[in-house]
């Protein structure tokens, strides 16, 4: 009798504990509403990008988006439900997604502070041309350098993403079908038409080198 | 009663599976069929269709067969019937052996077995191209692809049977084979009973 009451009392203490930490940790941020709506569609996400946004590879590539700018992710949930992204794939992004818009920023943020090691997957010996194109960008072609807007480590800044650690097939696939996939204007000014001309101007050899060496840039 | 019927349906099960094995086990070996195979096909049907608890192995991605008989070698995959009759079959199988098999089965023409239950096919073909977002089921379609056909070690469903669908997403949801590190004991945890038979459903009917 006596031990049950022990018993009782500890998973009571225990229960009490839990539901406190968890109320704590979820009421800082967002309303309490929806705090376990946010974090059911948080880990909805990471059933395909992965259980730290490192990223997956299916069907699709499931790009990373651990350490990805909060801005960029906002900008791209965005762009899928006006129909600005992957028109072409066999899924609808945005339905897929089902975010509503208070959602987005929770769930971009949740994305921005994750920070697992990089799965890799890129050719390391194609690393070296792949830096070098992303550091000096190919003069003769017209090309940039990557490094002048991504940043010298590629974690972008604001709206334009961070490519360190991306997955390969992800990067090959977004600079090969650039003008397919992203080229749909926005409403007013698209900050992503800078890169039409870019992915354009780019080799599939090239554009294979700075996918790789993104892939294992941490 | 029920005692009794289980077990008079568990013996009429093992003669079917030992009339299977004496029916198909003989023969000549026809051109490209592995002699070990034979081993397999005791089981899984002598072109690899399957045959009652055992999978069709005929069409499925080679990466995806021979990952399978190295984690019933490691005993990663731990469902009941892998346990019961996978573990001990794969024990002295060589890695270059289990290539070779997981090859020669990924070459034979799948037939779909198409025992789901037609009328629930439209739903389960709406859960597997967008999954059920409201839910947080994501859509099977992202990762097994539009037709079902797998790639690489991701493995083709289209076609197998029912009844092997159905158990597959049960025991993921029940926490077998979660060694894997593989995201499906999370996604069918999400599913409901009636969501898992309309999935096996469809997925029994695709070619």
């Amino acid at each position: 009798m006596r031990s049950i009451s022990i018993r009782l009392l500890v998973q009571t203490t225990v229960f009490t504990a839990a539901l406190l930490a968890a109320h704590g940790s979820d009421g800082a941020s967002r309303a309490p509403a929806a705090g376990g709506d946010v974090q059911a569609k948080i880990e909805y996400c990471m059933d395909c990008h992965g259980h730290q946004g490192q990223g997956y590879h299916g069907f699709l590539t499931m790009p990373r988006l651990a350490g990805q700018t909060s801005t960029y992710l906002e900008n791209q949930l965005r762009a899928f439900l006006e129909g600005r992204r992957d028109r072409n794939l066999f899924i609808n992004m945005a339905r897929v997604h089902g975010l509503s818009p208070a959602m987005r920023a929770a769930v971009a943020a949740r994305f921005q502070g994750l920070n697992p090691p990089v799965l890799g997957g890129g050719p390391r010996n194609l690393a070296a041309a792949g830096a070098k194109i992303y550091e000096e960008g190919v003069p003769e072609a017209n090309v940039p350098a990557c490094s002048a807007c991504h940043g010298p480590a590629a974690t972008g800044q604001g709206e334009i993403p961070r490519l360190a650690g991306q997955l390969s097939s992800y990067t090959v696939r977004t600079l090969s079908t650039w003008n397919r996939d992203r080229g749909a204007a926005a409403e007013g000014e698209n900050p992503a038409a800078v890169m039409a001309p870019i992915a354009h101007n780019l080799t599939p050899n090239q554009i294979a080198a700075i996918a790789a060496y993104l892939s294992n840039l941490r | 009663m029920t005692n009794a019927r289980a077990q008079i349906m568990k013996f009429v099960k093992l003669a079917s599976i030992i009339l299977a094995i004496s029916v198909f086990a003989g023969g000549q070996l026809r051109a490209g069929e592995l002699l070990p195979a034979r081993n397999c096909t005791w089981c899984h049907g002598t072109s690899g269709q399957g045959y009652m608890t055992a999978p069709r192995l005929a069409g499925q991605r080679y990466e995806y067969l021979e990952k399978q008989l190295l984690d019933f070698g490691n005993h990663t995959r731990d469902n009941p019937f892998s346990v019961q009759y996978m573990w001990d079959a794969v024990a002295y199988l060589s890695p270059q052996t289990a290539r070779d098999l997981a090859f020669y089965f990924s070459t034979l023409p799948p037939k779909a077995a198409g025992d789901g239950n037609w009328d629930l096919a439209p739903i389960g073909q709406a859960i597997y191209a967008e999954g059920i977002p409201e839910q947080n089921v994501v859509a099977c379609a992202v990762c097994h692809g539009p037709d079902a056909e797998g790639v690489r070690d991701i493995p083709r469903l289209g076609g197998l049977s029912y009844t092997y669908l159905k158990r597959r997403l049960d025991q993921w949801g029940e926490g077998f084979h979660s060694a894997a590190q593989l995201p499906m004991p999370f996604i069918a945890g999400k599913l409901s009973p009636s969501d898992i038979e309309a999935l096996a459903s469809h997925l029994s009917f695709v070619r």
